[in-house]
């Protein structure tokens, strides 16, 4: 399909995400095997045991993720594309950033978080000039601020800079 | 009788003024909602459910429920106008909805959308009114087993009914059903899969999931595909309205069809988006001029969205009558009930018929409060969506953080809302279907309770599952759903021959 600019980027393909998550979930059905067994997953005298139930789930994990690697291996997924490159790295110019701002907010607090993430946003994606993006994040933390703190009396993380303030 | 009885005393009590407020501001907030990408019914619903603890429940569950009402209509306003289904049950309208607004006829299609909405969801509430009374009734006599088998029927049906590959869905939905199990294990007081973590003790809360897999994996997703809005202009007049709903009458048979639709996928835990579709294909298969679908026919939006809202509403009756939800806004609401500290379930209609019949007097006055809204205000609407999605994304996201704070005021909590929401990007991009797993999430405590009561009652025999007609008749049901897949692979095989 020459017309069709998606299929000629070039990018990662579905059959190895698709392998990666199966592995990913058959070791999440081991773990919960595993932890199943530690304590107990028979039957107990007042019943089935704790792990009864999340031992099962295990099993049924691993034996779908087995057969879903199985289909993909005979083919099902192939030359079907995931994500562009392209497109993967414009996920990435919105993802590290907010991993960047859920990781610091324990620290800073989320009005100053916020404030600078739609700044920071405003600026890298929207090319908007400093100020109307640093204007519009502070705008955007004082108005979080009354919403939640005054109106509706619920208290947000806060950091060094409320603290300075007296909140 | 009695009913009507209760539910003129629900009226009494969705009429109280603050009520009132509550409605239409529950409507905005779910339009706007609907409207912005990244904020769904599920995830809308989700964030604002912890601002909701300090009210009455009868006031907090109007609001919420509004704010599904909005949302439903809201999506319908971008698929016509943008091309861009705000929803995922709106995709079917954009195919005859996005070409009339391209003819100049977008007034036209809204208001065709907005009243088969309209429309679809009254069907269901009627239907709602007279059905959920004696489902409840009928569920009281049900016990541990009958739960499970119930319980068990709804899981079967999104493997069988669903759209996608049978597989996934069943890892989806115990991936959710695993999740629920991490933390304290309520029968035995256990600590499981938390492996000595402290924050893992309180278990994965579905809200900070939900938030996360629909909220923040939407944003992620919208920016792949380079979002650039290029909408047409809207504006509604009266005289349009008026002419529009001159000539819907004539396609009653068709809203029937599509209601009926809607409801029947409603219940059925399928969801509003395979109804959408399921009636489009109908609404094609039996017009005369099928080759004019897809090029701006009125019937083309007037299909999907009266099966998206009736399936949307009914979606509500297993919620209420049985505690079982049928949709991922369903569970979120239901979750909210148990927040609230009233069971769900048949005793529901029993212990809080207050509750119950104000808030389905409130989904009459809601859908009228939603279509008068949305008939004034589509501008303002359509308007949100030229603001740069560099604003939107970011304040979409800071929206997501509060609300997944505020659930259980922990901030550990934020940083599993990204993670939730990097998962759910991925999975939602392998076609795993999400809502069963949040669906998991949600019950998977009272499956398991339910599950293990009942081998308790038979000391660890599964005889119990098929002990008496009614249980041994939902299970059978069930394993059909269950196995529909398989059989219906075998059929075209043999057939095939």
């Amino acid at each position: 399909m020459p017309n069709d600019p998606v299929v000629e980027e070039r990018g990662l393909g579905n059959a190895g995400v698709e392998i990666v998550v199966s592995v990913l979930v058959i070791a999440l059905g081991a773990v919960a095997i595993w932890d199943a067994r530690r304590i107990g997953a028979g039957w107990g005298g007042d019943g089935p045991q704790s792990g009864y139930v999340p031992f099962w789930i295990g099993v049924i994990l691993i034996v779908a993720s087995l057969v879903n690697l199985f289909q993909v291996a005979r083919g099902r997924e192939a030359g079907s594309q995931f994500a562009s490159f392209g497109q993967l790295r414009l996920v990435g110019t919105i993802l590290l950033p907010a991993i960047v701002y859920v990781v610091v907010i324990p620290f800073t607090g989320i009005y100053v978080a916020s404030a600078v993430l739609v700044a920071f946003f405003m600026v890298r994606l929207g090319e908007f000039r400093l100020w109307v993006a640093a204007a519009s994040g502070i705008a955007t933390a004082i108005l979080v601020f009354v919403t939640f703190e005054i109106w509706f009396l619920v208290s947000m993380p806060k950091g060094p800079i409320e603290d300075w303030l007296g909140f | 009788m009695e009913d009507l009885t209760a539910l003129m005393g629900g009226f009494a009590v969705a009429l109280q003024p603050h009520n009132i407020a509550v409605m239409f501001l529950g409507i905005v907030l779910g339009i706007l909602i609907g409207v912005l990408p990244g904020l769904g019914g599920a995830n809308g619903v989700a964030i604002l459910l912890p601002l909701t603890f300090a009210m009455e429940p009868v006031s907090a569950i109007i609001m919420l429920s509004c704010i599904y009402w909005g949302a439903l209509f809201g999506g319908a306003i971008t698929s016509i106008l943008f091309n861009i289904p705000g929803e995922p049950w709106s995709v079917a309208t954009t195919f005859d909805g996005y070409p009339m607004a391209q003819q100049g006829r977008a007034a036209e299609a809204l208001t065709a959308a907005f009243t088969s909405s309209f429309v679809g969801a009254f069907v269901a509430i009627i239907m709602i009114t007279f059905l959920a009374p004696l489902v409840a009734g009928f569920a009281l006599r049900f016990g541990p087993p009958e739960f499970f088998a119930v319980m068990f029927l709804a899981f079967a049906c999104f493997v069988g009914l669903g759209r996608g590959s049978p597989v996934k869905t069943i890892i989806a939905m115990m991936i959710g059903f695993l999740l629920a199990t991490v933390g304290l294990d309520t029968v035995t007081g256990q600590l499981r899969l938390t492996f000595g973590s402290t924050e893992l003790i309180r278990g994965f809360n579905f809200l900070v999931a939900v938030i996360g897999l629909f909220g923040v994996s939407e944003i992620l997703q919208s920016i792949e595909e380079g979002l650039s809005f290029r909408g047409r202009s809207a504006k509604i007049r009266m005289k349009v309205v008026l002419e529009t709903w001159k000539t819907l009458p004539k396609y009653w048979a068709l809203s029937l069809r599509s209601a009926a639709i809607g409801c029947w996928m409603g219940i059925t835990p399928a969801g509003a988006t395979p109804a959408s579709f399921m009636a489009y294909g109908v609404a094609r298969r039996f017009s005369k001029d099928a080759a004019g679908f897809g090029k701006g026919r009125i019937e083309g939006v007037i299909a999907p969205e009266t099966a998206a809202h009736a399936a949307g509403t009914s979606a509500l009756l297993p919620m209420l009558a049985l505690g079982v939800p049928g949709s991922p806004t369903a569970a979120v609401l239901l979750g909210g009930l148990m927040m609230w500290g009233l069971q769900p379930g048949p005793m529901l209609f029993v212990e809080q018929k207050e509750f119950v019949w104000g808030l389905i007097a409130s989904m009459y006055l809601g859908n009228i409060a939603g279509l008068i809204v949305v008939l004034v205000a589509v501008p303002w609407f359509a308007a949100i969506l030229r603001i740069p999605f560099s604003i939107i994304a970011a304040l979409i996201l800071v929206v997501c953080a509060i609300g997944a704070f505020t659930v259980n005021n922990a901030e550990f909590d934020i940083i599993m809302m990204l993670g939730f929401g990097v998962v759910g990007y991925v999975l939602k991009k392998l076609d795993y279907p999400l809502a069963p797993l949040v669906l998991a999430m949600v019950l998977g405590d009272r499956t398991e309770q339910s599950f293990r009561q009942a081998l308790l009652m038979s000391d660890g025999s599964f005889g119990i599952f098929a002990a008496n007609p009614l249980v041994s008749t939902i299970m059978a049901l069930g394993l059909m759903a269950l196995f529909y897949p398989m059989l219906s692979w075998g059929w075209a095989k043999i057939r095939a021959r």
